[in-house]
């Protein structure tokens, strides 16, 4: 595993940091391909989790894409693909 | 439906009490929650004392998904609100979510949460501003969360007009009853003792500068000079009389029985000060003779001028000395839209015990010709009846009547 892969334990870490702990177990694997909103997390949760994963990762998802994106699995594998491009391409 | 609407459940989050039993008997103790400002440093400030609620631990109330979304008096709103409907006997979860509403007053918003937004918008940049900033400030908020948290979806709304608005808040939602919703929740939560909110506060010139906590906040007291500050408030259910006897309601504290709003006029056109009008609009809503009422819970500014006026408006309407007036808001501070609530439900406990809370503090101007209950709590007749005074910065002026329940 690379130093810069987002993983569920980064996902879960944000989430709890920006939209507070849920009263069940919130994310898990088994949930990864759940609805954000099922697990409890609305768009504004999500708001927040991206502009944490940007200030963090230094990877920016727009609103359009923000909203496109309906599960954990998603958004983890939309971090890690442009981690991927960020690492490739000298800034 | 009867028209008439009661009140069966109280919550309250008072510097001198959480919850109705601590704070009644905290007011009856005459037992003060102002102290000097903890919450920040207050030093730097002319003005240094507040009515502050201690012990309150948002992490353990207030579930942790709401916690980075909230203020803090939309957290001490959140658990008032769960308060009131255990008191009430009511689980919101069991009824149908248009049949409930909230209906809460607003004096400040959520200015620590907005504070440390600002905070980071200017010291770290706009992408550290919480996303949650988008509403966590905004007056409506507190309403929004209840209904939230309890699938209240019936009608609700916000009133700001400062320490007023906690009675019109309780008249629109005694509409809202009396027009076919079930049950509403109603009252306000304030809670600004952070830099940002003092500095706002400052700019009133109605504060006290006293850095005694027993002679701080004397209304109607020849040394009066400005209120202290404090947080918190209160907030009731409301139901339609019938719907709380038929569904057989733990008990009935009693009913809003009469409301009265109006707005001063213009300093410069020489008319009378509106507060007498919206006494005689209350009491005539509530059908009550002005020699029915048992006790006044009096605004109580503590600025000279604003404390004749309010003598003079009980004094025209009752006559000399006729009627106990009391302001047990000396031990608490003045909570702007938490206040009147708050006198509310302390009318109500003095209805159920017959009993007069004191005003803590003062000594009587011989100023003003009114029968101010100090020292100790007045007991010994009943009370039924009870005129509730709250006044709002620019120009507002509420009253409302509650009155002893009988089916």
């Amino acid at each position: 595993m690379s130093a810069n892969e987002f993983s569920i334990a980064d996902l879960k870490r944000i989430l709890a940091e920006g939209a507070g702990e849920p009263d069940g177990p919130g994310l898990e694997n088994k949930s990864l391909d759940a609805d954000f909103e099922l697990i409890g997390y609305d768009s504004l949760a999500l708001l927040e989790t991206s502009g944490r994963i940007e200030r963090e990762y230094g990877v920016r998802l727009e609103e359009a894409q923000l909203a496109e994106i309906r599960t954990p699995r998603a958004l983890i594998a939309f971090v890690n693909d442009h981690l991927a491009e960020s690492v490739k391409s000298p800034r | 439906m009867t028209g008439r609407v009661v009140v069966t459940g109280l919550g309250v989050a008072a510097p001198n009490g959480l919850g109705s039993d601590d704070y009644w008997a905290a007011v009856l103790g005459g037992v003060s929650g102002i102290g000097r400002i903890t919450r920040f440093d207050p030093t730097p400030y002319p003005a240094r004392l507040a009515g502050e609620i201690r012990g309150f631990d948002a992490a353990e109330s207030v579930p942790g998904r709401l916690l980075p979304q909230t203020d803090r008096m939309t957290q001490l709103a959140l658990v008032s609100a769960e308060c009131a409907f255990a008191d009430a006997g009511v689980r919101p979860e069991e009824l149908p979510e248009y049949d409930m509403g909230v209906v809460t007053a607003s004096f400040s918003g959520g200015f620590e949460f907005g504070q440390n937004e600002l905070r980071n918008l200017w010291s770290r940049g706009g992408q550290y501003v919480s996303a949650y900033q988008s509403f966590a400030w905004f007056y409506a908020v507190n309403s929004g969360q209840i209904s939230i948290r309890n699938g209240m979806r019936g009608p609700s709304g916000v009133l700001v007009s400062d320490q007023a608005g906690g009675l019109d808040a309780v008249a629109q939602a005694r509409r809202q009853v009396r027009k076919g919703t079930r049950l509403m929740v109603s009252g306000g939560i304030d809670a600004m003792l952070c830099p940002w909110g003092w500095v706002a506060l400052l700019t009133s010139g109605r504060l006290s500068t006293s850095q005694d906590p027993a002679r701080a906040y004397l209304p109607f007291d020849a040394e009066a000079a400005g209120h202290i500050p404090g947080e918190g408030g209160a907030l009731l259910v409301l139901e339609d009389a019938n719907t709380a006897e038929s569904r057989g309601a733990p008990r009935i504290y009693g009913e809003i029985a009469g409301h009265g709003s109006t707005f001063d006029p213009k300093p410069e056109a020489g008319h009378a000060p509106g507060l007498q009008r919206a006494i005689d609009i209350a009491l005539s809503d509530a059908g009550t003779r002005p020699d029915q009422v048992d006790v006044v819970f009096s605004d109580a500014a503590a600025v000279p001028e604003l404390d004749r006026i309010e003598a003079e408006a009980i004094t025209k309407t009752f006559g000399v000395g006729a009627v106990p007036v009391t302001a047990p808001k000396t031990t608490t501070g003045r909570l702007y839209s938490g206040a009147a609530p708050l006198d509310l439900a302390t009318a109500f406990l003095a209805i159920r015990d017959d009993v007069i809370p004191p005003t803590t503090a003062v000594s009587l101007s011989g100023e003003y010709d009114i029968d101010l209950v100090t020292g100790s709590p007045r007991t010994g007749k009943p009370v039924d009846v009870a005129l509730v005074l709250a006044r709002g910065q620019g120009g507002f002026n509420s009253a409302v009547v509650v009155r002893k329940y009988e089916s």
